[in-house]
């Protein structure tokens, strides 16, 4: 018998545990299908925020050695567009990530999508490349209970915060998460960095400085979701770096009980989903686990 | 030195061919972009301005590679006035390749999306009939008749420049010309690119005909490789699945000759 790859982030079940990252592919709910139908056990919409927006100028996107620089600016078509978007879906388990400044933002958004079927809400507190929202709340823990206890009031599904390394300790930021009843952590987001061309002796992205992600950061992302996940008692959704089986297992022994794939679609595309469950099924039927949960933080017993 | 996949090699523009008032070809040495398939296209930086996706043009001598450029908004003005010496940012290639077919082929072509069509011309077998349609507003704005003249050189084939107001060739759309050709000959494929709409009732008429038909299409592109999903059309990417599509895909699309998508992401009709 195959194991069963299914698991619970909170009260939020998926069939399986790997999830497409927020800001990687699909503005379209045919997309979003189509990753769910080649493995993925949910999918995490671009960050929306309240109105359009057009992003930054290219280059957004740049590979580098061990992965991609972006500052893409969170382009994105605003909530009310995205709600009426996917407002047919029935079957795709969405997670909607949202990025604002202030509780009303939210509070506007999760409006919109009232009626349309959610999974969860991922709020981006941890976007390192546009001013006023994303990491610049995440710096802020007292505003971030506050923007995670208006959401709560607001929706029955889960509410899940994404955090990321920014001037606060980031385990104050998941602190003031779980004070407004955050149902769940992603750790992490991209990290603050910047490349240069030597010939042309400019900045690779025109926005200069983007975040990091890849297979760079999964170290730093393994660590956060060990400390995370032992100081406090929340689950945690492993986010940096996942390309392969054992990267996944990685972040499952750490304390993650799902993880998001983002950069590995640049180099992978979307197989990547399945080669990854197929690859976590093998390593528990190998080591005689029968569920997730049973890996969940076992490095921690060391 | 150690490639890395999706970063930019700097390239220094060596000749500039000017095609009409406002297009030009740039030429540069690149071994990899001067070998792609028909129908591939580059993400092209063009520093402290934009990094635009760009169709891989034939270059006469070997170890180069080329863009046609028509100056339209700010990053196409820039990379068109561009000089000899300037360096451009490069990588790719990226996309898939046109289908090569053998028999009679035609070649629909409009503005600057002629640029992979001629380097599907290179593709031709000698024993290939080809007939090119090249569509332009006026006689000033024909470019490429040489050059398809000159890679066709070996094989039966036609060039047909069509202009709107009738100034230079034929008088018209490409299409009233395909829709003509097309009742007369059986061709065994038919490959287009150019304005969607144009490309959209190009893919009707072929199909209609139960005659094979390509396009390539042009999307938002922000990456060119299937990451950041502004190229979306339907459930495919663009830049990773595309850019060339056949009829049938193209006939089911709800998208394909209605619709393209804003920098924001936002469903906009043609
Ligand atoms: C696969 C592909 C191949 C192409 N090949 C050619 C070619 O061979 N020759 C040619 O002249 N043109 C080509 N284009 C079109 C070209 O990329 C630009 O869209 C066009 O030159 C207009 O650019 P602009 O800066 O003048 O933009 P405008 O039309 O003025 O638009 C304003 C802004 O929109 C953005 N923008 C517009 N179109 C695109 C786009 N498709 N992708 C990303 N950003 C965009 C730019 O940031 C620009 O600053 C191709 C496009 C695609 C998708
Ligand atoms: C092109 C790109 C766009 C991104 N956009 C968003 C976004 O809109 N919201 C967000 O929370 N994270 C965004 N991220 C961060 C990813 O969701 C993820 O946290 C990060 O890339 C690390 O995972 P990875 O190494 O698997 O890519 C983006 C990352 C990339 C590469
Ligand atoms: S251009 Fe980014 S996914 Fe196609």
């Amino acid at each position: 018998m195959s194991p069963d790859l299914s698991t619970t982030i909170g009260t939020l079940r998926l069939e399986r545990p790997t999830m497409l990252a927020s800001g990687i592919l699909g503005i379209s709910l045919e997309v979003f299908s189509r990753i769910y139908q080649s493995g993925a056990g949910a999918v995490v919409t671009k960050s929306l925020s309240k109105e359009p927006w057009e992003g930054y100028p290219n280059p957004t996107i740049v590979g580098i050695k061990g992965g991609y620089l972006n500052a893409v600016g969170l382009s994105n078509p605003g909530a009310p567009y995205f709600a009426k978007m996917i407002s047919q879906n029935k079957t795709v388990p969405i997670v909607v990530s949202l990025v604002g400044s202030i509780e009303e933002d939210f509070e506007f958004m999760v409006r919109q999508f009232e009626g349309v079927h959610v999974v969860a809400y991922e709020l981006n507190l941890s976007c390192p490349h546009v001013e006023k929202v994303g990491l610049e709340v995440g710096d802020d823990p007292s505003l971030v209970t506050k923007i995670v206890r208006k959401v709560k009031s607001m929706t029955k599904v889960p509410v899940i915060s994404k955090v990321g390394l920014g001037t606060t300790n980031y385990l104050d930021t998941v602190k003031a998460a779980i004070d407004g009843g955050t149902d769940a952590i992603t750790a992490i987001n991209t990290i603050r960095a910047m490349g240069i061309d030597v010939e042309t002796q400019r900045p690779l992205l025109s926005h200069k400085i983007g975040g990091l992600s890849g297979p760079a950061i999964k170290p730093v992302a393994v660590r956060c979701v060990y400390e995370i996940s032992s100081k406090y008692n929340i689950p945690v959704i492993g986010c940096g770096g996942v390309s392969t089986w054992e990267d996944a297992v990685e972040f499952i022994l750490a304390g993650a009980s799902a993880v998001q794939i983002g950069s590995a679609v640049g180099d992978r595309w979307i197989d990547v989903f399945s080669e990854v469950n197929d690859g976590i099924a093998n390593y528990m039927k190998r080591k005689g686990f029968s569920k997730i949960q049973e890996m969940v933080g076992l490095a921690r017993n060391f | 030195m150690q490639e890395i996949s999706n970063r930019s090699s700097i390239r220094v523009i060596e000749k500039i061919i000017d095609e009409t008032p406002t297009v030009r070809t740039l030429v540069f040495s690149d071994d990899s972009l001067s070998n792609v398939l028909p129908g591939q296209f580059a993400m092209v930086w063009i520093p402290g301005v934009n990094e635009l996706p760009m169709s891989v043009m034939v270059a006469e001598e070997k170890g180069k590679a080329a863009f046609t450029v028509r100056k339209r908004g700010v990053s196409s003005t820039a990379l068109y006035d561009l000089q000899v010496g300037s360096q451009i940012g490069v990588r790719g290639p990226y996309g898939n390749a046109f289908t090569i077919k053998d028999g009679k082929i035609l070649l629909v072509g409009g503005g600057t999306g002629l640029v992979p069509l001629m380097r599907l011309a290179k593709f031709a077998k000698p024993e290939n009939e080809v007939i090119v349609l090249m569509g332009s507003k006026t006689k000033d704005e024909v470019f490429f008749e040489d050059l398809a003249n000159k890679i066709l050189a070996k094989n039966k084939h036609q060039v047909i420049a069509c202009t709107e107001d009738g100034s230079y060739g034929q008088k018209g759309f490409v299409t009233d010309v395909m829709e003509k050709l097309i009742g007369e000959t059986k061709f065994d494929g038919v490959y287009t690119c150019g304005p969607e709409i144009m490309m959209h009732k190009v893919v009707q008429m072929a199909n209609a005909k139960n005659t094979f038909v390509e396009a390539s299409l042009e999307r938002m592109m922000k990456c060119g490789i299937g990451m950041c999903g502004s190229c979306c059309m339907d459930d495919v990417l663009v830049c990773h699945d595309g850019t060339v599509f056949d009829g049938r895909f193209l006939s089911k699309s709800q998208e394909f000759g209605h619709t393209h998508r804003s920098k924001a992401g936002i469903l906009e009709n043609y």
